[in-house]
């Protein structure tokens, strides 16, 4: 249990908050201190909209300990349309409905529980759009 | 003497989201089961199943978020979020928090959680009327979620579902719909209850009915009516609370309502009993068909026991909100059956040694 890490990291994990250079304008998720492209330290925090496709993707059929109650669950590479790719689990789809290029919004869920007694971690996973 | 609760300054709702899970479970699958398959009585034809990543907080979360795209406030102007359940995720530890930290708008914001069975959503509501009726607030958000457990076996198993709806209350002028008056009627009556520690409540069967539901429901509508000097006629829709799809119909022809009113916010014979987020549900799906002018009912109730009556007139800027965010039917209608194994899986049911 490391509620600490947690607690830093709760903006990024629920409204996947990244960063942006003020210099050059290079978003960077998760956030950076140093900007990967001009070097700046001048960054600012962005949130990102959720949006994205989906790049590739994996099914998870034997999971690292903690996520077993998820399992057979989709990890994906996801293209977020602000140009920044991250990781991230798939909800609310069946492994066999998922392609490359699957449209995909972001929401916030369950990412694990800590046993009986510890903390609930809530973060971003993404799912097929619910077009509104 | 009034029995009616309002303001002295106009409130009114100026966001509302709703939020159902994927998944649903058939009554049949359940009655296959546990009464061999004799589905002749059975409450509803199903209800929805909160996936293995989800709870009260992601549920009460997204909610919140579509109330928000509608309200088109910044997160940050609202004063209270106030979450109303019997399954919070912590025993001590808010869920509201959780909510407002994900929603952008803490930390400048009063937060608790609300319990009163499945009435904690109205409950909440109605504090946020409060709130913001007497200039502590201009914004205040209330939310009725819930993921209902029930004992494997137990009458409640056919019905006990999940889902919920959140509202922002505000300035009428700003409002998709101005409070009119509201009513709390609330008596000790231990209809249903679950104690600490316990994992299902414990419910008095046939006891649930005329002396629980019937009689809180129908006296906080009547008074309200009374109240405000209303007649069954004057409401183009009127949501009850709806344990089962019995209940919600047979109160409203005790008071004197068609069914063409009740239809758009009857949801249980499809998604069950949310318990505390029924009635806020079955209101952001009559808000999703409300036209301006419209004169709307809601009346709830808890367990325990009590109702809230509320009647709202809906204005022009419903029109300009409503798909701003997904609508109640466009969750009913994404739906997902998942097998009685499956449903025992993610809802911690099967015993792992």
């Amino acid at each position: 249990m490391d509620i600490p890490r947690h607690w830093r990291l709760h903006n990024q994990r629920y409204k996947l908050e990244g960063s942006r250079c003020t210099r050059c304008g290079t978003l960077a998720f998760p956030p950076r201190p140093i900007c990967r492209v001009c070097r700046s330290r001048d960054m600012e925090p962005y949130t990102f909209s959720g949006r994205g496709t989906v790049y590739s993707y994996s099914v998870v059929y034997q999971s690292p300990e903690g996520f077993e109650a998820y399992v057979p669950y989709v990890v994906a590479l996801i293209d977020l349309e602000e140009g920044v790719r991250i990781t991230a689990q798939l909800t609310d789809v069946n492994p066999d409905e998922v392609y490359i290029g699957m449209p995909v919004e972001m929401v916030v869920r369950k990412i694990r529980e800590d046993g009986e007694r510890g903390l609930i971690v809530y973060g971003y996973k993404f799912r097929p759009p619910l077009t509104a | 003497m009034t029995r009616k609760l309002k303001p002295n300054r106009d409130v009114g709702i100026v966001g509302y989201g709703a939020y159902v899970p994927r998944y649903r479970l058939a009554a049949e699958a359940i009655a296959d089961v546990w009464r061999g398959g004799q589905n002749a009585t059975l409450p509803v034809e199903s209800k929805s199943v909160p996936g293995p990543d989800e709870d009260t907080v992601t549920m009460a979360i997204e909610a919140a978020q579509n109330a928000l795209r509608r309200a088109g406030i910044a997160p940050e102007v609202i004063r209270a979020v106030w979450v109303g359940s019997e399954s919070h995720p912590y025993a001590v530890k808010p869920t509201s928090t959780i909510v407002a930290q994900a929603l952008g708008i803490a930390p400048y914001t009063n937060a608790a959680d609300f319990e009163f069975a499945c009435k904690a959503g109205t409950e909440a509501m109605q504090a946020a009327i409060g709130f913001v009726g007497s200039g502590m607030a201009e914004y205040a958000m209330a939310i009725g979620m819930d993921t209902a457990q029930g004992r494997p076996g137990d009458a409640l198993e056919y019905t006990a579902a999940a889902g919920g709806a959140a509202y922002i209350f505000g300035p009428a002028e700003e409002a998709i719909a101005v409070l009119e008056g509201s009513v709390s009627y609330v008596t000790d009556t231990p209809d249903f209850f679950r104690r600490a520690y316990q994992k299902y409540p414990e419910h008095g069967n046939r006891f649930t009915g005329e002396p629980a539901y019937f009689h809180h429901v129908l006296s906080a509508a009547q008074a309200l009516m009374d109240e405000l000097g209303l007649k069954s006629e004057d409401f183009a829709a009127v949501v009850f609370h709806q344990p089962n799809s019995k209940f919600p119909q047979r109160a409203a022809r005790k008071l004197g309502f068609t069914r063409e009113q009740i239809h758009a916010g009857l949801l249980a014979p499809v998604i069950g009993n949310t318990y505390a987020g029924a009635s806020p549900l079955g209101f952001t799906a009559a808000l999703d068909e409300a036209k301006p002018g419209d004169r709307l009912l809601i009346v709830s109730f808890g367990s325990g026991a009590g109702s809230d009556a509320m009647s709202f007139i809906v204005t022009d800027r419903i029109e300009e909100v409503r798909d701003r965010a997904p609508r109640t039917r466009a969750y009913i209608e994404r739906r997902q059956a998942v097998d009685y194994a499956t449903y025992l899986r993610w809802r911690k049911k099967v015993k792992v040694h």
